[in-house]
């Protein structure tokens, strides 16, 4: 797979980087058996259909490149790069897998080393960094975008497992409308206990498909199936789609969802009532609200 | 007049049988009745969208009539020719009645008539235009049809919510202007005829026209010496021996003929007045372009620069004050000319005239009062181009740096939305038995790992989970397809029967179509609007029914999808009645008078 001077990419031709996620406690979590998504997939099972998985995107098109990168709960990394040619890297499938997995291990070393002294909440649910391997990959594309005027077609593909972290969401977000404004589509493959409003969001934005695969120990049927599609064949599939997704929104103040509502004119915070001043980045509002009657509009600047 | 009854069979074609009924036919319109109630064959035409009226001859075998409107024609048997002569006599009358409001009507060359209003003047090229894209657009002539010709909406109304498509094209019929040839005047060579010494040019008003573009200083020459001084024949004489002068590269011949005449040397002399353009141009070169320009631009004054015309390689008197002008140049020159292309449209011919004219273009703007306009926002731009950065202080905007305290509040607000809507119920899960610390989870992560390295990849699939898998996306798959198709409608429309899916479409734009109409007519200031408002109800309950009926028709499998299409339309409809009906209420409130001093 070095990259030949000659290279003629088509629309078929695909730079797919996959995101992973290592989070030790989802993972971990599937120690104690029943039925934790991570007991019916332990992470050895798991990295059994991701790989695979990732040599058969390399199969389907000579010149389709692949980009692993590892979202950690405390770093995110490069993990495999299939475009890296000389030693490292190798068409060999068994060498691909044994290369992942020894960068895999040093990734979890790294991350467990970062997170030592700063440790964050602990407990079940402590989130991957989304924000942090979705800003690598839009970075990675980036730079082949501007590698020259051909160039294999970029997309995403999320599979997480833990939980979102709402705490990333301004970040999140905005890593999403980069994706939306390069137009690199965001897929998501959710193999966790909940489903995953970041990543339903990003893969609507950006013209992805979102999944939750239901049947976990086919997980690789469903990647193949589904997400080793290339763009340009999407044209002529009927693949999965979402049942839409709602984007209204509840108040910020009783977590009410309410059709119509007051905005902050600074941070988008959404409030059921007219408040003095702006809960979520201290703004202060003077103006008097109008008589509730009179209200016509749907949501209303506060 | 009133209105009269007759028993007659309408015929939808002359092949086929008529269907029996009662033709009514009063001051605006028309109705035929069948006697079988079932029958959809019922029209009601009003007599405006009626063009012509035909009939057969006293006598002959059937006695008819036929009423042709735009795409064909009504044709009526009557069983007596006596029934069939008041019916006709009563359709001339009222024809004429109209034409006669409305002249322009009976103009039949052009198949899609459009009638402007009364009060509304349009050329013959906006009617065109109109026509042209009523042609180009069945579905806009088929709303035209429906509301203009049927008097629901005016002709001025119906275009007046498509201002955008007549804009348009009003830019595409100013018609091209061609430019100057871009062949050079280099290109036009003397012709000598072999035996005697005489040399020919010939100079054609397109060439002399070019002449004056390419040239200033013989442009201005011209205007200053002929007629006065002399014979526009003996300028362009001089001005050919010039030219002959340049061809041969004879300098010293040059120079001594230009000594003896001066207006010859006016022809040989450096053209000031392209200097003078060309300087002021050089001076209005972005500012940030640094090619020294002045310099560079123009090679003038550099020895042995470039080719000399006609490939002359001799070297350049640097005193000599005669010009040397050289190949580049002379592309240069023409190409600005061509480019520019001719600012005026003058016949030619005349030469004189065309002098004038284009002297007359030239006085336009001239360079120094745009320079000054241009020479601040210049100054500001060379600024802001080479700014040098650490010796400015940062750009001082005013602003409060944006403090979230709490991102997650965001997410919170969104997130039990989204997935309610997925379906998500998040319990069962708990595994509380097995609670590892970080450290450990790490460990056991680790050791997932090596365990991956050592088992190495054998069967990821297995046949069952792999049909239960297969089985699983293809019912998500189809069941997604019946809810949502790509639009809103495709997939549901599809299963429809072809007839009624169109009547649907028809009656959707058609609803849209009147209730732009309706909303852009309140508040109802005029009686004007009032009436409109009136009639655009009229025409909407029709619409309002027609679904009714379409729903009720419908056969019993397709019946739920239907009514699920058809509810849309008519809660748009029953949202424009409430309307029409509260505003009737406050108008009647308040005591039938209009505020604008108008009556119901
Ligand atoms: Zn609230
Ligand atoms: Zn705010």
């Amino acid at each position: 797979m070095a990259s030949a001077p000659s290279k003629l990419y088509s629309d078929d031709v695909s730079l797919v980087v996959v995101l992973l996620d290592a989070n030790p406690f989802f993972w971990a979590a599937g120690a104690g058996g029943g039925n934790h998504p991570a007991a019916t997939l332990p992470f050895a099972k798991f990295l059994d259909h991701v790989i695979p998985f990732l040599n058969s995107l390399l199969l389907m098109n000579q010149l389709n490149q692949v980009v692993l990168i590892a979202t950690g709960i405390n770093t995110c990394g490069y993990i495999y790069d299939s475009g890296n040619g000389g030693p490292e890297g190798s068409d060999n499938v068994s060498e691909i897998s044994s290369e992942i997995l020894l960068r895999l291990e040093e990734f979890v070393c790294k991350d467990r080393k970062i997170g030592k002294g700063t440790e964050r909440a602990m407990g079940g649910s402590v989130s991957s960094l989304l924000s942090g391997s979705l800003s690598l990959a839009l970075c990675y594309v980036q730079k082949v975008f501007r590698s020259g005027a051909i160039h294999p077609q970029p997309r995403i593909l999320c599979l997480q497992a833990s939980p979102d972290g709402p705490e990333q969401y301004v970040a999140v977000m905005n890593a999403i409308f980069s994706a939306q404004r390069s137009m690199v589509p965001i897929d998501s493959c959710v193999v966790g206990v909940q489903h995953s409003a970041f990543l339903q969001q990003a893969s609507y934005i950006t013209g992805g498909i979102y999944l939750k695969p239901p049947q976990l120990d086919g997980l690789f049927q469903y990647l193949a199936a589904v997400f080793a599609t290339d763009l340009q064949s999407r044209n002529f599939l009927q693949l999965p789609k979402p049942a839409g997704v709602d984007f209204r929104a509840s108040c910020f103040c009783h977590k009410k969802t309410i059709d119509m509502g007051y905005v902050c004119s600074v941070c988008l915070s959404i409030f059921c009532q007219h408040q003095r001043k702006c809960s979520t980045c201290g703004s202060e509002f003077n103006q008097a609200p109008r008589e509730p009657n009179s209200a016509s509009d749907t949501i209303r600047k506060a | 007049m009133h209105t009269i009854n007759k028993p007659t069979k309408y015929r939808i074609s002359l092949k086929e049988p008529g269907i029996p009924g009662v033709l009514r036919m009063a001051e605006e319109r028309f109705i035929f009745t069948p006697h079988d109630p079932r029958s959809l064959l019922k029209l009601d035409v009003p007599f405006r969208s009626i063009k012509v009226h035909k009939f057969s001859k006293d006598g002959s075998k059937q006695a008819l009539l036929n009423l042709l409107h735009e795409g064909g024609g009504y044709i009526f048997e009557f069983d007596s020719f006596s029934d069939r002569n008041i019916c006709r006599d009563f359709v001339g009358k009222i024809l004429g009645k109209l034409q006669a409001t409305c002249p322009s009507k009976d103009d039949k060359t052009v198949p899609d008539k459009t009638t402007p209003a009364p009060g509304e003047q349009l050329s013959p090229m906006e009617m065109e235009h109109r026509i042209k894209l009523l042609r180009d657009d069945s579905e806009l002539q088929r709303l035209h049809k429906q509301f203009v010709m049927t008097a629901i909406l005016t002709e001025s109304e119906f275009w007046a919510t498509r201002k955008n498509l007549l804009d348009d094209t009003t830019i595409k019929v100013t018609k091209q202007r061609t430019g100057f040839k871009s062949t050079m005047l280099a290109d036009i060579r003397p012709s000598t005829d072999g035996r005697t010494n005489k040399v020919t040019f010939s100079l054609t008003p397109e060439i002399i026209h070019q002449i004056f573009a390419e040239k200033p200083a013989v442009h201005r020459a011209f205007l200053d010496l002929v007629p006065k001084k002399m014979s526009e024949k003996d300028f362009w004489t001089k001005y050919c021996r010039a030219e002959y002068l340049h061809r041969t590269n004879n300098s010293v011949a040059a120079a001594a003929e230009a000594a003896e005449d001066e207006e010859l040397a006016v022809f040989l002399k450096h053209d000031d007045i392209l200097a003078d353009e060309i300087r002021h141009k050089i001076r209005r070169v972005d500012p940030t372009l640094d090619m020294e320009a002045d310099q560079a631009d123009d090679y003038i004054h550099l020895q042995d620069h470039g080719l000399l015309r006609d490939g002359g390689k001799e070297t350049v008197d640097a005193e000599s004050e005669l010009s040397r002008r050289t190949l580049s140049q002379d592309l240069n020159r023409h190409a600005a000319v061509v480019l520019e292309g001719r600012a005026f449209d003058v016949e030619l011919g005349d030469t004189r005239t065309v002098a004038e004219a284009l002297a007359r273009s030239k006085k336009g703007p001239s360079l120094e009062t745009f320079d000054k306009n241009e020479s601040q926002e210049r100054l500001e731009k060379a600024c802001r181009m080479t700014e040098i950065e650490d010796l400015r202080g940062p750009h001082q905007l005013p602003y409060a740096p944006l403090f979230i305290k709490d991102p997650r509040e965001y997410f919170d607000s969104q997130q039990a939305n989204a997935l309610r809507a997925l379906g998500d119920s998040n319990a069962g899960f708990k595994n509380t038995d097995y609670n590892f610390n970080l450290e450990e989870s790490y460990a056991y992560l680790m050791k997932q790992i090596s365990e991956a390295k050592v088992t190495g990849l054998n069967d990821i699939v297995q046949s069952d989970v792999a049909l239960k898998v297969l089985n699983g996306l293809n019912q998500h798959l189809s069941s997604t397809k019946q809810h949502i198709g790509k639009g809103p409608f495709e997939s549901v429309l599809d299963q429809l029967p072809s007839r009624t899916k169109d009547e649907l479409m028809i009656h959707w734009s058609s609803i849209q179509e009147l209730l732009r109409h309706f909303w852009s007519s309140y508040p109802i200031t005029t009686g004007y609007l009032y009436n409109k408002v009136l009639r655009l109800k009229e025409a909407m309950t029709q619409i309002y029914n027609k679904l009714q009926e379409i729903k009720e028709s419908v056969q019993s499998d397709y019946r739920h999808l239907v009514s699920l299409l058809v509810h849309p339309m008519l809660q748009a409809l029953d949202a424009a009645f409430a309307h029409y009906d509260s505003e009737q209420q406050k108008r009647t409130a308040k005591g039938g008078a209009m505020p604008n001093g108008f009556f119901k």
